[in-house]
């Protein structure tokens, strides 16, 4: 197993060199450039200019630019954000703990309600329930992220009020209310409507595709000796079908992470969640180059690593595959 | 012999066609969208402009003459809508066309040859699809209006080459996995036993077999582009006003949420309900192009 990591770790380094090549494109052309306002400035004359830049090293041929730039983002030095002038590692420090929280509570949701509905609609298919569930499957698919949290906002912020106090029934922005902060249950309290926004998409998604996993696993033959040798039905369903049913599921949900970030770009723009979404929805606005690029190198990195964690979690559900 | 082949292919294209329309959602959702496209090409005989203020009924509630409302400016919302479901589906409809273009061709190359051009295209494939999407599109989207060139301030243009440029993954990987299976097919040890070259086994014996497949999931992309569309520019990184668009339509719509919230409504349910219907004639091709779909009705 610890082999196996390691090489499942080595199989990203290409992978890795090129994004961090991409990315490196994508500074280069970032509009601007460190020396736009000393260019704009008439008393820095040109020859300065030139001194800064041969200081700076922008002279350099491009592969040693990028070693530099590549050295300096493995030490964790991601630049300084042009508005705040503060490095960007610490900007996106404190806001990945945010972005955690909220997708992590929506993905704990998802899969709290996707897996009994798979399992359900898997288990008497073509019945009442299961068509109930396909059709609200198909109209949580295709309903987009933003206009689902805008109408929870109108529902339930705009419109229907608390009876009692006369104040929106939920909070619509930020983590906590004024005066509240750093309370947990304040913060739980700020994360039901974003986090049913985020998460009625997934349910959907994954809901629909275990059904479909189940259907399939539901028709081998070790389900027929499970049921030949007596074993009651749940049993057989949440033991033997399910352990199989869902590992295509892992698979999904690690090739899936990305837009699980989009996802959670538009909840956190939409409920001014303080997370790393909403920071690089200001930033894009500022055109804050050094935080937009931290924070897409971050956002792969994260998912990477989840990648690699989904391919461990395959082993330890599935014990057919081997790590040699 | 060629005229047997041919009526041959009328013959599949026919009984595709026979299956699909059996799938009724399917039916009903192509309906659907030859609607909304037809509304929105004809939008003009709408007597509102999308762009004509009137700012003494600015906020008017859906009503006989305007049947979606006024916006804050007093413009009719269902002209908006219409001119920008015009924007909305071309974009939707370029951007798919585009990268299942260029998807085919990472694809078949590798799918095809194998060995080292398999693996460097492979690799590639796997890097942008750990690209958090929408992050770098935002990130494109504000590089290249920035740029002096003409052609890249024209925001429809950027959008769709943007989205295109980051969802050719998808179907390259698709494709790549049908070609391993097919290139070891005996007809195309015929046809290169035969003398056919590479291009040729390529484009004219093994593509025509993934047809199938690739128009699945072009309904897949293009539902999935519609809402990248719409989510940029709601997000304000998409297409640019004046232009309407639905996301973009969406986006003002927000900031009058006190006043008029059902302003958010009309242009959300279009992304819906057009999302919803490409997804139905998704299914309904999947059903179609499926030989083992037991049908009931003969």
């Amino acid at each position: 197993m610890g082999t196996y990591a390691l090489r499942r770790i080595l199989q990203t380094i290409p992978i890795l060199f090129i994004i961090s090549i991409l990315l490196f494109i994508m500074v280069r052309s970032a509009p601007g450039g460190p020396l736009t306002a000393a260019r704009r400035n008439p008393n820095i004359s040109k020859e300065q200019i030139e001194a800064i830049e041969e200081k700076l090293g922008l002279n350099d041929p491009l592969p040693v630019q990028y070693g530099r730039w590549l050295g300096d983002m493995l030490n964790g030095n991601l630049g300084e954000s042009i508005k705040f002038r503060r490095p960007v590692s610490d900007m996106i420090g404190e806001r990945i703990p945010n972005t955690l929280a909220l997708v992590g509570a929506a993905f704990f949701v998802t899969l709290l309600l996707a897996i009994p509905i798979g399992i359900w609609s898997a288990r008497k298919p073509y019945s009442m329930f299961d068509y109930a569930m396909t059709t609200i499957t198909f109209i949580g698919q295709a309903i987009p992220v933003y206009w689902l949290g805008l109408g929870l906002i109108v529902v339930f912020y705009v419109i229907l009020k608390n009876p009692f106090t006369g104040d929106p029934l939920f909070p619509v922005g930020g983590m906590n209310s004024r005066g509240m902060e750093g309370d947990p249950l304040d913060t739980l309290w700020h994360l039901v409507l974003p986090v049913t926004a985020l998460s009625l998409g997934w349910i959907a998604w994954y809901s629909r595709f275990l059904r479909s996993s189940m259907l399939d696993v539901l028709h081998e033959d070790y389900i027929r000796t499970a049921r030949a040798k007596g074993l009651v039905e749940r049993w057989v369903y949440y033991k033997h079908a399910l352990r199989n049913a869902i590992l295509p599921l892992i698979t999904l949900i690690a090739l899936d992470l990305p837009s699980l970030f989009a996802g959670a770009l538009f909840v956190e723009t939409i409920f001014s969640w303080p997370g790393m979404g909403r920071l690089f929805w200001d930033a894009a606005k500022g055109r804050d180059y050094p935080v937009l690029l931290g924070v897409v190198m971050i956002t792969a990195v994260l998912i990477i690593v989840c990648n690699i964690l989904a391919d461990l979690a395959y082993g330890w559900f599935d014990p057919q595959v081997k790590y040699e | 012999m060629n005229e047997a082949v041919s009526v041959r292919e009328q013959k599949m294209s026919v009984l595709i066609l026979r299956r699909f329309f059996k799938h009724k959602l399917a039916g009903a959702a192509i309906a659907v969208i030859l609607l909304l496209a037809l509304a929105s090409i004809f939008a003009g005989l709408n007597p509102y402009s999308p762009t004509d203020q009137n700012p003494t009924n600015s906020f008017e509630r859906p009503n006989g003459t305007h049947w979606f409302g006024t916006d804050e400016l007093g413009r009719d919302v269902l002209s908006r809508i219409l001119y920008g479901g015009r924007v909305s589906l071309a974009v939707g409809l370029l951007s798919t066309f585009l990268s299942i273009v260029l998807g085919i061709v990472v694809g078949a190359l590798s799918g095809y040859f194998g060995g080292w051009t398999d693996s460097i295209l492979m690799r590639i494939t796997d890097a942008f699809l750990t690209f958090p999407t929408i992050f770098v599109l935002i990130i494109l989207g504000a590089f290249l209006r920035e740029q002096q060139l003409f052609i890249l301030q024209n925001s429809i243009f950027v959008v769709v080459v943007i989205i295109a440029a980051l969802s050719w993954m998808w179907p390259a990987r698709l494709v790549r996995g049908l070609f391993l299976v097919l290139r070891e097919k005996e007809f195309v040890t015929a046809s290169r036993a035969m003398g056919g070259n590479s291009l040729r086994i390529i484009v004219r014996h093994i593509l025509p077999n993934c047809v199938g497949p690739i128009l699945v999931s072009g309904t897949l992309q293009m539902a999935a582009a519609i809402i990248t569309e719409s989510g940029l520019s709601y997000l304000g990184f998409g297409v640019q006003p004046p232009t309407p668009t639905w996301g973009s339509i969406l986006s003002t719509a927000q900031n009058q949420i006190f006043r008029a919230p059902w302003l958010g409504f009309f242009p959300g349910f279009m992304i819906f309900i057009t999302v919803m219907a490409i997804n139905y004639i998704g299914d309904g091709l999947r059903d179609a192009f499926d030989p083992y779909v037991i049908h009931t009705e003969r």
